[in-house]
């Protein structure tokens, strides 16, 4: 930029009060990006699976141990705080849902909907194995 | 030519497309919302397939994944997933990384990262369902 104008620059991140909304749109990319890698799970299980019992057993049974059942329960909820915040996002797209009232609503039922499907989810996940 | 309103230096075809100097259009946000749907239509297919599988044994795991309604929603969901998943990355990538040498290595180690991850898992499924 030799010899260009010093422009204005647009204020960051630090000159703000934290909010809630804001909070949900960096934990939206936080959790899309932790998902991104969070894929290599489910394609090393397949792989196992497809490989041999033994490597299944290794995968199943690592996966299965507490820190693997932790690292699970983590990706579970990131994927179902991704897929809410995603929705939000398709109700925004409409234009809808931008008002103070309604977006603090949809950030609030992004964190209570994304904490209470992942415990139905292993609860139906530990229904099933009994 | 005319020398109407406009730099000169820009041709009729470039202000028609009107793409501006981000050389691009809201193809990208338009593929993210696409994906983004079959990615929630998918997830929930395959979420029961995944409740049934967990904990089960090698060859129970194999007789269901097998199965060729369970395949196809799985590949569906890979291709769907790691689609998203490039094209989300990419956007992160934009915004932090600054260094242009930097960025075009990430970005194309992102393109490498989920194809292969795509391919891997694709591969995986029809090895299961072709029972090899």
């Amino acid at each position: 930029m030799a010899g260009a104008a010093e422009r204005p620059l647009s204020p960051h991140l630090q000159i703000y009060r934290p909010m809630l909304t804001m909070m949900m749109s960096i934990v939206h990319r936080i959790t899309g990006v932790a998902l991104y890698f969070g894929t290599l799970l489910l394609v090393i299980w397949l792989i196992a699976a497809a490989s041999s019992p033994e490597a299944f057993d290794l995968v199943n049974g690592i996966y299965g141990s507490w820190i693997g059942l932790i690292v699970l329960v983590g990706y579970s909820w990131a994927l179902i705080h991704h897929a809410i915040g995603g929705i939000r996002h398709f109700i925004w797209d409409t234009g809808a849902g931008f008002g103070p009232e309604a977006r603090e609503l949809m950030a609030k039922l992004t964190i209570g909907g994304s904490i209470g499907l992942t415990v139905l989810l292993w609860i139906a996940i530990w229904l099933v194995k009994g | 030519m005319s020398t109407s309103s406009g730099s000169s230096m820009r041709t009729p075809r470039r202000r028609v497309a009107g793409l501006g100097s981000a050389r691009s259009g809201t193809g990208h946000f338009w593929l993210q919302r696409v994906t983004a749907l079959s990615n929630l239509i998918l997830i929930l297919i395959a979420l029961p397939i995944v409740i049934c599988v967990a904990g089960q044994g090698h060859a129970a795991t194999v007789a269901t994944l097998g199965h060729p309604l369970v395949a196809i929603v799985l590949l569906l969901l890979l291709f769907s997933v790691t689609f998203h998943m490039r094209i989300g990355m990419q956007v992160v990538i934009e915004d932090y990384v600054h260094s242009e040498g930097v960025k075009v290595l990430a970005l194309i180690a992102n393109t490498f990262f989920t194809i292969a991850v795509g391919s891997a898992g694709a591969f995986a499924i029809l090895k299961i369902s072709f029972g090899g």
